[in-house]
Parts: C-alpha cells; structure tokens; sequence
C-alpha cells in the first residue's frame, strides 16, 4: 500500500473510531446538549471518514464501506487514543479535546500539502472542526474554574498524554506539547508516546459492533 | 433521381430537439428543495457550482455542505432526476474542496431561512468563528429581530444548526453555523 494510501486510511480510520466512540455518549449524556453535542460531533466525524475512505478506496479500487467495515481489526491504522472506551465524563472532555487539539495541528499541516486532493479535503473539514475545538476549550474552561473539575481533569490528561502524542507524527508532537501546555498552563511530563501500530484491548468489541451488519448481509444491505 | 445521400438521412433522424440550455437546466435544479430545510432550494443553498451540458450530457459539480448530512445522497439523487427529466444524462461531480461555505448561500436563501425561523449564517469574513464571537457575537433573532440573543449549545438538532435563545421575546431559535 502506497504512502498516500496509508495516510488516508490513518486519518478515516481515527475519524471512524472516534465518531464511533462519541456516539456511545447518545441518550446517556450528563444533560441533553451533550447528548446533542456528542451525537452531532460523532456525525461530523463519521461523514469525515466517509470522505476519506472513498478517496482511500479509488488509490485501492474498492469502495469505502469495504474499508470502513470489510478490514480485519488488525489492518486498522487507528491511533490507540481513539479507540479507548472512556464513558466517564472528565476523560471523555480530555479525549475530546486531545484529540481535537492534535487534528487541527495535522490538518493544518494537510492544508499547506503539495496534493491539491489531500489540501482541499482538509480544509474543508477543518472547517466543521473548528466547532468540536470550541465544544471542547469551552469544557476545557469550564472543568478547570473548580478546584474539583481542574483535579479530575489534571489525572484524566496526565493518563491520557502518551496516547495524544501518538496521534502524531514525531516531527508534528512539539506543537501539541506546545499548544497543550499554553492552555493548561503547567509543563506535561516527557513520556513515550503510544502511537498508531498496536491497538487496545477494547477496539476488539467495537469492530465486532460496527462490522455486524456488513458480516450478517455479505451481499451488501440496500436501505 | 432520388433524394441526396444528406438528405435522405436528414429524414430519418427524428425529430430534432431543442437544444438543452445550460439556463433550462439550472431552473430545474433550482425547483429542488432541500432535503431537510424544503424552504430553501438546493441553489439558493449555493450546492450547485456549474453546470456544463454537452449534447445529451449534463455535468453538474456538487459541492456537499457538511461531509456528514444525511441528505446529501438525496440532493444528488434529486439532481440526477431532474438531469433526466429534461430528457439528458446526468453526471453529477461530488466536490470535495473547501469551496463551498456558508457564504454560498444566496440573499434570496438567507431571507427564505429567516422567514421560516431559521437565522441565516453570519457572514464569514471576519474568518473562522471563535467561541468569543458566538458569545458575544450580535447574533439576531429571526423571530423578533433583537440581538439581545444567547448561545445554548453549539451543536442542534443537524451538524448545520446551533441553538440560541432570544431574552427579548424568549424563543429559542435555530441558528445556522457559519462555515
């Protein structure tokens, strides 16, 4: 598989899992704008992947259902941090806004891309995600104006940090580091990073999940 | 003698056709209604960026509105139809660039949303929206007109939606997001 291919695949497959993991957050929110801010954001992210599947799927002749839903779990190139089941709600804002902190930095490196396809498609969604960035330093203000919300915080972003570098390449990790430390105002500790390559136990039950229906009609649904 | 070879073929073609009209075609598109907002069609939602009739061919380039709304397959099915309707093939481009954003939306549009109690998108020149802005922003009421508005979530009941309060006339409203 070409490098481009690869790139694409990374990128849809986080967007996927994420969307995924996001939507667990459906019906079972803190209160209902949350239950309407996670399901909107798990959209974007789905419609996300989507596109970028089928720009995937013409480098690789198939289609983007095959490989959103045909792969086995061991070709997913997701970064781990993504595929963490965290229903709880200070780790699920850390998460959140890790990974929307570490997205803007790759898509804004995507935009500057020579491939005119890959620039254009990353504008594009970087456009919706400026709204999950605001969904998320808006929590991000709020858990930190209580010495209780701030605490919870603090430990949900220290567990969470190795797996937020790994959503990056090494030459993109200062600039979350840097991004990072500016909001929070405190230094984040020198750790390796957990990067895309292996996966956590529980994305096992995900694929399971999100394959089920492809797996029950081989011949391809009709809707 | 009989007929020149030109013109006996000329008669054996049918009947020619009118011409289609790039014009002819952007009217049928423009009797779409969007999917999910039928106030509004899907040209005065700026979806549609050109249009190119070649013979029996129609291409349309589609520029999609957020990558994730569902009604996105309708709209293109719907253009496919309308294409036919006029009797050609259609071949609708999905475009994938960042060239469609809120500002695509027609005057026209913007005064339809409104009308139906939707506030039309700010525009985008003061850049990529910031939470400060849809804070403090003069974001108006499409019920009351005031400006004495507030932000409740960011998200609503579509990804092109936000909601907001009016303190003048306490509605709640729908505000497009502007991208």
């Amino acid at each position: 598989m070409n490098e481009r291919a690869q790139l694409l695949l990374s990128l849809a497959d986080d967007e996927l899992i994420l969307g995924w993991r996001n939507s667990e957050w459906t019906g079972i929110a803190p209160f209902l704008e949350e239950d309407v801010a996670f399901s909107s954001i798990a959209q974007n992210e789905i419609g996300h992947a989507r596109a970028l599947y089928e720009l995937a799927a013409r480098e690789l002749g198939t289609d983007a259902d095959a490989l959103a839903f045909d792969r086995p779990l061991e070709e997913y190139r997701s970064a781990p941090l993504v595929e963490l089941r965290r229903l709880e709600w200070a780790r699920t804002i850390a998460r959140h806004w890790l990974y929307e902190t570490a997205d803007a930095i790759r898509l804004d490196a995507l935009k500057e891309s020579d491939d005119e396809e890959l620039a254009g498609i990353a504008a594009k969604i970087d456009r919706e995600e400026v709204y999950h960035r605001i969904h998320a330093e808006m929590w991000i203000d709020r858990l930190l104006g209580t010495d209780e919300g701030r605490g919870r915080l603090d430990e949900a972003l220290d567990e969470l940090w190795p797996y937020a570098l790994g959503v990056l390449d090494d030459a993109l990790r200062p600039e979350l580091v840097r991004r990072v430390e500016a909001k929070l105002g405190r230094a984040m500790q020198e750790v390796a990073p957990i990067a895309r390559g292996r996966h956590e136990a529980e994305l096992a039950e995900l694929h399971e999940e999100m394959t089920m229906v492809r797996r029950s009609a081989p011949a391809g649904a009709r809707w | 003698m009989s007929a020149a070879p030109e013109e006996r073929g000329a008669r054996l073609k049918p009947r020619p056709r009118a011409r289609l009209e790039v014009d002819s075609v952007w009217r049928a598109l423009a009797e779409i209604p969007d999917p999910e907002i039928p106030v509004i069609s899907i040209v005065d939602l700026g979806v549609v960026a050109d249009v190119r009739v070649a013979g029996n061919r129609v291409e349309v380039d589609f520029t999609p509105t957020f990558m994730g709304c569902p009604a996105l397959d309708t709209m293109r099915h719907q253009m496919e139809d309308a294409v036919r309707g006029l009797g050609a093939e259609p071949v609708v481009h999905v475009v994938l660039d960042d060239s469609w954003s809120t500002d695509r939306i027609t005057p026209e549009g913007r005064e339809k949303l409104r009308d139906a109690g939707f506030a039309p998108p700010a525009p985008r020149s003061a850049g990529a929206p910031t939470l400060l802005q849809l804070e403090r922003g003069p974001f108006g009421c499409p019920w009351c007109g005031s400006t004495d508005t507030r932000l409740d979530n960011v998200f609503g009941p579509t990804p092109c939606r936000s909601l907001r309060y009016c303190n003048a006339c306490r509605q709640p409203f729908e505000q497009f997001k502007t991208i």
